[in-house]
């Protein structure tokens, strides 16, 4: 019951947050309506006892995307209302609600008229392995907290995925402050001379 | 009453089709992101409703996986905003015309 | 000795590229020997071929060598293969003996022109095809040798092409010879559809197998075909007017060789003609017996020395038809091997007139000219002796077994045929002496003094040699095919593994034959006195009316025909072209263009058009797959 309650009330808050989110002129009320989104899919997160990832989701989406957002309105000053009325190419308007529609009915069609699902395999079924490509599983252990848990995973079978992501990271980051910097500052714009004396 | 994995991918559904209208729909290059992070939640929720279900926590690491790229992503994104915003101060993503072929 | 059969073609094809690159260099007249050696080496082969061929006995004398695999497209099969029959190698054997001869005269007469090697060029290439058309084994290499003679007499009637009218003429033949084409590949592709092959021993072992309707269809677009070629009614209008080619020319192609390719042909498919129905044979016969006779009329009244022999060419090629329309092959082929000869040597002499003239053709300015041009005349009463059917010149031994051949036939008038064919026999000869009167004896009526003084000379021995050989030749040739009984048909009997038994059988006895043969060198006879009276002693007024010198007035109304309706319906036509094909094509065109504008959108650049494709894009995908679950 009480589960109901929760899973209820966040995705209510999701929703709305969403729809927020496309339909606010003003893009402060956009990165705002997404902060809520994001809130909503938190509690989900605990509820789907993923402490650990519930956690992450509001540090780093909340706390580090929308901020970095929200910086970039504030500093370009991008936060002039958009009409969202006038629209140079009007068919585009029309074609992306019905996209987005004909794409929730494509998902519905696919959840509710596909077949009986495979959860209720055994988990060490022989299809179940097939299907998850997977030897041997990490299954959850209760006893042990999430993060335990999660940290056994990542660190053992996809260690290599994560580095990889340390580097996508420091590429990433490189490559926006290269890609934004004045060709004829050579500053890097933080006040630091480079040294160029050759 | 109780929840299913069902409930989590309607929700999941429906929050990606949200995502994706307003991809689609709105010219501000910022709220085009937003859009996009919206989708990869939704994506998110779906992949940890499965772990739960299936009792495999290769959801969870997927969706952890899925945190980082987006915030890549973002900067990437962010940078390319402050690009376009030096043209003109009249933002529109419709100013990125000229990938073809 | 068989295997040789490939260089009869060959070696004038040699010839031809070898001129073609070095002719100029060459340049007169070692081009012309060249040439004449590649036609006379040919002629050597055939000879070879020939004993090789007599060697065989009589079943074994149908030999095909194949040279290459030419087309092999699902059930259509054509091979590059020679046939070497009875029926080709007597074909090769005057086409590269008289070739030869012509080539020899050609080089003393084109001596001075300025395109002297470029004649010899389209001689070799000429003689190239005409063997090809005649040793081909199946019908599309005859098609294409058919074609190759067709050009080659455009550019050899167009030789002198600076002035227009010559131009014109070559103009003329070729068109007119493509209506017959028209027919020839109708008739192929009904071939084809019958029997599935183009082979000439599929066509004679499966012939019968063909219904009569088709036979009969078949046939007649062959006649088309073969009207076209050979000049008879209503596409004889080119031949006349290709006597502006040079004399050699005229020699050759219109009167030994090119024009006696459709009659050919109809020998070739004799299968066909025995299974079609008689009207249509009839009708061959028919065709060939008004045109002999209108020609003929024509060639009374004409006063160029070439038109005469040209419309009496179109005349004897009439009989020709006559004779194959009722089955008479063998007598057929002898007469084209006489006439050959003969009338090669008719033109050559006049070739020989003319040059000696300086240029002048019009007979009415001729006349005593025996004694200044000796063996040019002697050689020319040979030839005229033999035309007009005096014995014992061959002329006469050929005619009269056509003339027998249609006095026997049955059902279709063959009465009428016979009177017809006595009728033009008396033209004939009427003519020719005419001719040989106004050319050769008589007043001078040239100048032989003063400022356009012609001083007539008899030609050079390059000319003569030739003309003296053919002399001879149309005096024995009789002897190939004599009517004394069965054992004097050499002829006969030679050409029976090509005639597949269709061979018409008469059933006249030994007196009528006879009686047939004394009328008929009675009528000579008579037609020559008639001629002497009216030009030699002048007793009696001429008779030339001019409705008959303009060949009926048959070309004329084709001009108007097709000048004037016929245009508008050219117009018509052109205009459907325009419009209506065109427009498949343009409409085409445009649709794809008005595809390529509405699908720009597609690349319009725009971040979000893509995105818009690319979800609709997986709708689609994953909407055929929830239709799938549905169903």
């Amino acid at each position: 019951m009480v589960d109901v309650t929760v899973f209820l009330v966040s995705a209510l808050i999701i929703v709305a947050g969403s729809i927020g989110v496309i339909f606010s002129k003003n893009p402060v009320r956009s990165a705002l309506s997404l902060v809520a989104s994001f809130f909503g899919v938190a509690v989900l997160f605990v509820l789907l006892e993923a402490h650990f990832l519930a956690l992450v989701q509001v540090v780093v989406y909340g706390g580090a995307i929308v901020v970095l957002f929200i910086f970039v309105i504030m500093l370009l000053g991008v936060d002039a209302a958009e009409s969202i009325n006038i629209e140079p190419i009007s068919s585009n308007q029309i074609m992306g609600y019905l996209a987005g529609f004909g794409f929730l009915l494509v998902i519905f069609g696919g959840l509710f008229l596909s077949g009986p699902s495979g959860k209720d395999n055994a988990p060490d079924d022989a299809g179940f392995v097939a299907l998850t490509g997977t030897a041997e599983q990490l299954p959850i252990d209760e006893d042990l907290s999430n993060v335990k848990v999660l940290a056994r995973d990542l660190f053992s079978r996809n260690v290599l995925a994560f580095e990889a992501t340390a580097l996508l990271l420091t590429i990433a980051t490189v490559g926006a402050v290269v890609m934004v910097k004045n060709k004829d500052d050579d500053d890097f714009g933080l006040g630091l001379k480079a040294e160029v004396d050759q | 009453m109780e929840v299913t994995e069902t409930w989590y991918l309607v929700l999941s559904a429906i929050v990606f089709s949200i995502g994706l209208t307003g991809f689609l729909t709105r010219r501000n290059p910022l709220i085009v992101f937003m859009c996009v992070e919206l989708m990869l939640n939704a994506v998110n929720i779906s992949f940890v409703a499965f772990s739960d279900v299936l009792n495999d926590v290769s959801g969870q690491t997927a969706v952890f996986f899925v945190l980082v790229v987006a915030a890549a992503e973002v900067v990437v994104g962010l940078s390319l905003v402050v690009l376009l915003f030096r043209k003109s101060s009249d933002v529109s993503i419709d100013d990125l015309n000229e990938m073809s072929g | 000795m068989l295997e040789l059969a490939w260089l009869i073609p060959g070696l004038p094809l040699l010839g031809f590229l070898i001129l073609v690159v070095f002719g100029r260099r060459i340049g007169e007249p070692f081009a012309g020997w060249l040439a004449t050696a590649a036609s006379f080496s040919s002629f050597i082969a055939t000879v070879l071929v020939f004993f090789a061929l007599k060697g065989l006995p009589v079943e074994e004398r149908f030999h095909i060598q194949k040279i290459f695999d030419w087309i092999s497209a699902g059930s259509f099969d054509v091979d590059a293969a020679l046939l070497i029959d009875p029926l080709s190698i007597t074909m090769c054997l005057f086409i590269t003996g008289v070739g030869s001869l012509i080539h020899l005269y050609s080089i003393g007469y084109m001596h001075g022109d300025k395109n002297f090697s470029k004649f010899f060029v389209y001689l070799n290439l000429f003689i190239t095809s005409m063997l090809l058309l005649v040793l081909a084994d199946n019908l599309l290499l005859t098609f294409l040798g058919w074609e190759g003679v067709g050009a080659c007499s455009y550019l050899l009637i167009s030789f002198w092409f600076e002035d227009e009218s010559n131009a014109s003429a070559g103009k003329k033949a070729f068109v007119t010879n493509r209506i017959g084409d028209f027919g020839f590949m109708i008739a192929m592709f009904l071939v084809f559809g019958a029997i599935g092959s183009i082979n000439y021993d599929d066509i004679a072992a499966n012939a019968g197998s063909i219904s009569g309707t088709t036979t009969t269809a078949i046939v007649l677009l062959f006649l088309l075909a073969a009207t076209g070629k050979s000049a008879q009614l209503p596409l004889f209008v080119w031949l006349p007017d290709a006597m502006a080619g040079p004399t050699p020319v005229s020699a050759l192609i219109h009167a030994a060789t090119m024009v006696t390719s459709g009659v050919f042909l109809l020998i070739r498919l004799n299968p066909l003609l025995a299974g079609a129905d008689l009207w249509a044979t009839g009708l061959i016969s028919w065709v060939g017996a008004i045109t002999a006779l209108v020609a003929a009329t024509a060639a009374v009244s004409q006063n160029d020395i070439k038109k005469v022999l040209a419309y009496s060419t179109v005349s004897q090629l009439g009989y020709l038809f006559m004779a194959v329309g009722v089955g008479a092959y063998v007598a057929a082929i002898f007469h084209m091997i006489t006439h050959a000869f003969f009338k090669a040597l008719l033109f050559l002499g006049s070739g020989s007139v003319i040059h000696g003239m300086g240029d002048e053709q019009d007979m009415r300015k001729m006349g005593g000219l025996k004694k200044l041009m000796p063996i040019t005349s002697m050689t020319f009463i040979i030839g005229w002796l033999a035309i007009a059917g005096v014995p014992p010149f061959s002329g006469f031994w050929s005619k009269d077994e056509i003339l027998l051949y249609l006095w026997g036939s049955e059902g279709i008038g063959g009465k009428y045929l016979w009177i017809i064919g006595l009728a033009t026999a008396l033209l004939t000869a009427f003519y020719m002496t005419r001719q040989v009167l106004m050319t050769f004896y008589g007043k001078q009526n040239f100048e032989s003094e003063g400022p356009n003084a012609i001083t007539p000379h008899e030609s050079p021995r390059l000319m003569t040699i030739p003309l003296v050989v053919l002399a001879c030749l149309a005096v024995v040739a009789g002897i190939l095919n004599l009517p004394f009984g069965k054992d004097w048909h050499f002829l006969g009997h030679w050409l029976e593994p090509s005639l597949f038994g269709n061979e018409a059988h008469v059933d006249v006895s030994a007196s009528t034959t006879f009686i047939l043969a004394l009328v008929a060198i009675g009528v000579g006879l008579t037609a020559i006195a008639a001629a002497g009276m009216i030009y030699y002693k002048k007793k009696y007024a001429k008779i030339e009316p001019q409705f008959f010198a303009d060949a009926w007035r048959i070309d004329s109304t084709y001009a108007s025909f097709f000048g004037g309706p016929g245009r508008m319906f050219f117009k018509g036509l052109a205009w459907f072209d325009n419009n209506v094909v065109d427009g498949f094509v343009k409409a085409t065109a445009a649709t794809t263009l008005s595809l390529g504008q509405g699908l720009k959108f597609m690349q319009s650049g725009l971040v979000r058009n893509h995105a818009l494709g690319i979800v609709l894009g997986t709708l689609a995908v994953s909407g055929w797959f929830i239709w799938r679950l549905f169903t």
